[in-house]
């Protein structure tokens, strides 16, 4: 028993007391920022090795970007990935960084239903589905809810049945052997529920995107709910993200 | 008796593809099967690719004690209606492999005692085998059911199938069904032709084996290109793969306590997971190391500042670790629930062709690290960590004493840190018609990959093999006659990779 209290003493404080306002320290990747110089576009375009970025003007998606780095080493006064970990949204839109832009990554409250609030803002119980994930993403998640992260506090929770919850929330590029399993788990979940896409897999299929192995047609079906860019998301992203979701509707 | 005719090759060595001896098929695998007689012979990977209308077969078995790999290789005609006689039959060890064969090319065995399908790849020979329709075991009988779990689990965990045929509490059988994570991606290695591409898939194999996959990837690449890696690149990926394995180790020690209820164990493990993992992002800026590991390069100096923190992380938990790991093993509760639980016998890892930790915990020594050593290993002078029981608990005592281990590795590691080079971008041209393979231990234990490139020296085949391609017939075995509330603690202490095995 005394060992035990010791063992809990020596471990202090480990919780992120605010999870909204901590920061995160460089070389963390979270939100671009491109400048203005010019540089030679056609050999930004080609080094992204997942076709994330675009010309006129050069603009980064977030939704397919995973985060490797490699144009912001090679073109440091173009690109440069901030410590910025708020990068969820809720429109495929608001992932697109534009040039010349530097600006936070908001939720749009109009596109967020009204059930979200009503119901959600207090307690919202989800289901993670990996589909094809390749457990990386899954780790960040896991890790979302352990004593430093500590999602549970806001009322959020994965539950272990469909029937007890809210949403999904998927990981991977989702493969063909995933799909009819997915799509049981939703149907499984009652209404009124949301998606969330977790991870730059689960948003664009990421570097496995075009594979004659995957089946993305469920995502053509729903309206997704939240996106969380990352390459795994960090928690923090996928933390805020959720509570901007339940609590941002006005 | 006959000459055997192979060739041997090291870790990481590239040959002409042409040498590596083309036998008929009856050569080939008695040559193979008389191999692994010797127990210090394992079967590292046997795969095929199409060549022409042929399918070539190529066999590597490594020899644990000389650090070479033997290689093997037969042409097939997989068209004619020949039925080939199985090495399964006489070494369950190819079991996986030849299932992987049979699945995707279409080879008929004659006598394979367990020719299912593997992970329904969506280039697979018969498109009309479905993964709903996969062939389970059965056994009838009124005192007998069957439990279906998966491929979605309780918890945030990847998809697989579990068919359990129990009497009451006790299973008599456990058949894995896997599959569902495949993303095709030996295939999307030959389709990206771009240098990043590949490693960022190779990155994505597993994500909890980041380090691991994607060092084997640029050992490949970079023996293909006649590039050795300098002091920098060896100290990098060495400190990495370590740093790799005591974070998953901490995070499975979280997850053993977990599921027998030892709440204080399951959340302190958690916690000690998290510095080794924000060094991590210190270092590289993701907290499983994606972006670490770049064949050629290395972008993220290892720098006086990281050593200290390094240091001062590893000296923090230290301390709280052989703490908590100390209270756990004298925990009564614990110890009744991991001893002589989930037993995998030194014969069965041997017969099975287990590797890693899997291995390690029966009494069978498979460590790369020692048996085919690479960069800094061959200067530590590895020790693997052998345990007995083959039970969850020695299981568990593998993970504590390799954390300690990797904590003493790398704090000598640090002792001699190699000055950051700034690199030329490395002209990468694969050799033409070679063969390559690349062995590294992984925290789970044996990554292997292997290429073939073609006349202009594109690759013709990227074989990946993840240890849980070995192990997951373990688990199987290992929970028979055990309870099924059991099931849990048992797979996690094999923790085993469900997108490494799918691909």
């Amino acid at each position: 028993m005394i060992n035990t209290l010791k063992i809990l003493k020596h471990q202090g404080k480990q919780f992120i007391k605010d999870v909204t306002t901590v920061q995160l320290n460089e070389p963390f990747r979270g939100r671009p920022v491109i400048s203005n110089v010019k540089v030679d576009e056609y050999e930004l375009i080609n080094l992204c090795p997942v076709g994330a970025i675009k010309t006129q003007p050069i603009q980064i998606d977030l939704g397919k970007c995973t985060f490797c780095n490699e144009c912001a080493i090679k073109f440091p006064n173009k690109i440069k990935f901030t410590t910025d970990y708020k990068i969820s949204a809720n429109d495929p839109s608001l992932l697109i960084i534009m040039e010349g832009i530097d600006k936070t990554i908001e939720l749009n409250p109009d596109l967020i239903r009204q059930e979200i609030s009503s119901f959600f803002h207090g307690s919202l119980k989800l289901r993670q589905v990996s589909a094809a994930g390749d457990n990386s993403a899954e780790l960040e998640l896991n890790a979302a809810g352990n004593v430093n992260f500590d999602i549970g506090r806001f009322g959020i929770e994965f539950v272990a049945s469909p029937r007890h919850a809210d949403g999904l929330v998927i990981t991977g590029p989702i493969s063909e052997n995933m799909a009819e399993s997915l799509r049981i788990c939703y149907d499984a979940v009652p209404d009124p529920k949301i998606i969330i896409l977790c991870g730059v897999d689960a948003i664009s299929g990421g570097i496995f995107s075009g594979s004659p192995a995957l089946n993305r047609n469920f995502l053509a079906k729903y309206k997704i709910d939240l996106y969380v860019p990352g390459n795994p998301p960090h928690p923090l992203t996928f933390i805020n993200g959720i509570l901007d979701l339940i609590k941002k509707r006005k | 008796m006959t000459m055997l005719n192979y060739i041997t090759v090291r870790n990481n060595e590239t040959i002409d593809f042409n040498s590596i001896p083309s036998l008929n098929y009856k050569e080939f695998m008695e040559t193979n099967i008389l191999f692994l007689k010797d127990s210090h012979n394992h079967c590292v990977n046997y795969f095929g690719f199409p060549s022409g209308n042929k399918l070539k077969l190529i066999c590597c078995i490594a020899n644990d004690n000389k650090a070479r790999i033997k290689l093997t290789a037969t042409e097939l005609d997989p068209a004619a209606s020949t039925v080939f006689p199985s090495m399964t039959a006489r070494n369950l060890s190819f079991n996986m492999f030849e299932r992987e064969l049979s699945e995707n090319f279409g080879i008929k065995y004659s006598d394979h005692p367990w020719l299912k399908p593997v992970r329904y790849a969506f280039n697979r020979f018969d498109k009309s085998s479905q993964i709903a329709g996969y062939p389970f075991y059965e056994m009838e009988s009124e005192e007998l059911h069957e439990v279906g779990v998966g491929p979605i689990h309780a918890g945030i965990i990847e998809p697989g199938h579990f068919r359990f045929i129990c009497k009451g509490e006790q299973i008599l059988h456990l058949e894995i069904q896997l599959g569902y994570q495949h993303r095709g991606i030996e295939n999307l290695f030959l389709e990206k032709n771009n240098l990043l591409q590949r490693v960022i898939l190779a990155e994505s194999i597993a994500g909890d084996t980041t380090v691991g996959h994607t060092i084997a990837f640029s050992n490949i690449w970079e023996s293909l290109s006649g590039y050795a890696p300098d002091d920098e690149l060896q100290f990098v990926r060495t400190l990495a793969l370590e740093l790799e394995r005591i974070a998953i180790h901490t995070g499975d020690l979280s997850a053993i306590c977990g599921d027998v209820a030892y709440q204080l164990g399951s959340s302190v493990f958690s916690r000690l997971r998290t510095p080794i993992i924000n060094f991590l992002q210190s270092w590289c800026g993701n907290r499983l190391a994606k972006g670490l590991i770049r064949p050629a390069a290395n972008k993220y100096a290892f720098t006086p500042g990281l050593k200290d923190l390094l240091l001062k992380t590893l000296d923090e938990f230290e301390p709280d670790f052989n703490e908590m790991i100390k209270k756990l093993f004298h925990n009564p509760g614990c110890l009744l629930r991991f001893e002589k639980t989930g037993v995998v016998s030194y014969n069965q890892a041997l017969e099975i062709g287990a590797v890693g930790m899997t291995a390690k915990a029966s009494g069978l020594n498979r460590d790369i690290r020692s048996s085919h050593p690479i960069y800094l290993y061959n200067e530590i002078n590895h020790q693997p960590i052998i345990k007995h029981h083959g039970d969850v608990f020695s299981r568990t005592q593998i993970r504590r004493e390799e954390i300690l281990q990797s904590i003493n590795y790398i704090r000598t590691l640090l002792e001699k840190i190699p000055l950051h080079i700034q690199r030329k971008e490395a002209p990468f041209s694969p050799k033409k018609n070679s063969f390559t393979i690349s062995l590294v231990e992984g925290w789970r234990g044996e990554i292997c990959h292997c290429a073939v490139t073609g006349n202009a020296g594109e690759l013709l085949k990227y074989k990946v093999k993840d240890p849980s391609f070995h192990n997951w017939l373990a688990l199987a075995l290992s929970v028979r006659r055990n309870e099924i509330s059991d099931f849990p603690i048992c797979n996690k202490s094999f923790n085993l990779s469900y997108s490494g095995f799918d691909l």
